[in-house]
């Protein structure tokens, strides 16, 4: 519904119901993105096996972190013994990108007189693939449809993640080691491959290959705290790198 | 039951608040701050290093089992992935999955 007085917006992918929107949003998340994520969670379930960690644990760290790359590196920092604030600061590094993309999200779900912890509730599930879908579709649907079609995504991929880790944990555990080190190597491979879909942006490229190139030489000096150091100062040299380059013109002349 | 408060529990639940707590200020923010201005942009720097730091100590000093195969192996499979990566147009399921396989491979090999 529209609360313009008189125009009413035509929005192509308006739904009959809310009820529709909601099934709207599994149909869309069904296919390549719930079956690329499902997948990606295989290396999870093999990580655990390979640590001797329960699957509900890993049930757990799905539903109450919903990141795979800080569930990864939570229980990668765990089997490393590193203390816990460690662990929260190189958590909170690498899920940084929820503020950004959860601030782009809201203008488009935000209802005027809505509930303000069914923002907060929702906000927990924002993830790459749902936020895509929403900041895709979101735009040609009614803002009342918007939420619903939000929480059918999240009703597609949360089973697809449970259904990949509890993959990965079953079938390294009944394989060759050798099949085994290749499911847990899906890990790294995963990420890297995902960091390079996107590329478009020089600082990036830098923060890559500076964290890359730095991250294993800081932790041969202090394997407590060498991500974190890598990742700060890579990150930093890199951002500073881009703004000198950007203000000698190099960018657009 | 004392096994359920295990010292993994409390690290699993430090990890969750270290996510929620940017999904939350991101709500509450939203439309105050530019998404786009310098702070967040150094910081999603910083982001990226500290992932590439972790892949990378991933596949050159992993923990487990992992540590058992050859680190000439790990890389020439990494190399593989990015290889096939590329020549399918950057197709990520197959990228992974012929990293896996080189892996697996060059496993047996060794």
């Amino acid at each position: 519904m529209s609360t313009e007085a008189g125009s009413q917006p035509v929005y192509a992918r308006a739904c009959a119901s809310r009820r529709a929107a909601f099934a709207a949003g599994m149909r869309d998340s069904i296919g390549s993105p719930a079956l690329v994520l499902g997948a990606s969670f295989v290396g999870f379930g093999s990580l655990l096996r390979e640590l001797d960690i329960s699957l509900w644990l890993g049930y757990l760290s799905i539903v109450i972190t919903w990141a795979l790359p800080a569930q990864v590196a939570t229980i990668e920092m765990f089997a490393r013994d590193a203390p816990l604030v460690a662990v929260f600061i190189a958590v909170a590094l690498i899920n940084f990108r929820f503020l950004p993309m959860t601030v782009a999200m809201m203008p488009l779900l935000r209802q005027p007189g809505g509930r303000a912890w069914r923002l907060y509730l929702l906000a927990h599930f924002v993830a790459v693939t749902t936020w895509v879908l929403v900041m895709l579709r979101g735009p040609e649907m009614p803002p009342d449809q918007r939420r619903p079609y939000f929480w059918g995504g999240v009703a597609m991929v949360i089973p697809a993640a449970l259904g990949g880790t509890t993959l990965g944990y079953v079938v390294a555990g009944a394989v060759p080691p050798q099949v085994t080190h290749g499911m847990i190597f899906l890990n790294p491979v995963f990420f890297m491959l995902v960091l390079l879909v996107d590329l478009r942006q020089r600082a990036r490229v830098y923060s890559l290959l500076l964290g890359a190139a730095l991250g294993p030489l800081l932790h041969a000096l202090t394997p407590t705290w060498g991500l974190l150091l890598a990742g700060l100062i890579g990150g930093t040299a890199a951002f500073l790198a881009d703004r000198a380059l950007s203000a000698r013109g190099l960018r657009r002349g | 039951m004392a096994e359920v408060i295990s010292p993994l529990v409390i690290v699993i639940l430090v990890g969750a608040l270290a996510s929620y707590m940017w999904r939350a200020l991101g709500v509450a923010l939203s439309g105050r701050i530019d998404p786009d201005g310098p702070v967040v942009r150094w910081v999603a720097c910083v982001a990226y290093a500290v992932l590439a730091a972790l892949i990378a100590r991933m596949i050159l000093l992993p923990v487990g089992s992992l540590a058992d195969v050859p680190v000439a192996s790990r890389l020439l499979a990494a190399g593989v992935a990015l290889g096939a990566f590329y020549l399918a147009r950057r197709h990520l399921p197959l990228g992974v999955a012929a990293g896996g396989a080189a892996l697996t491979l060059l496993s047996y090999w060794t």
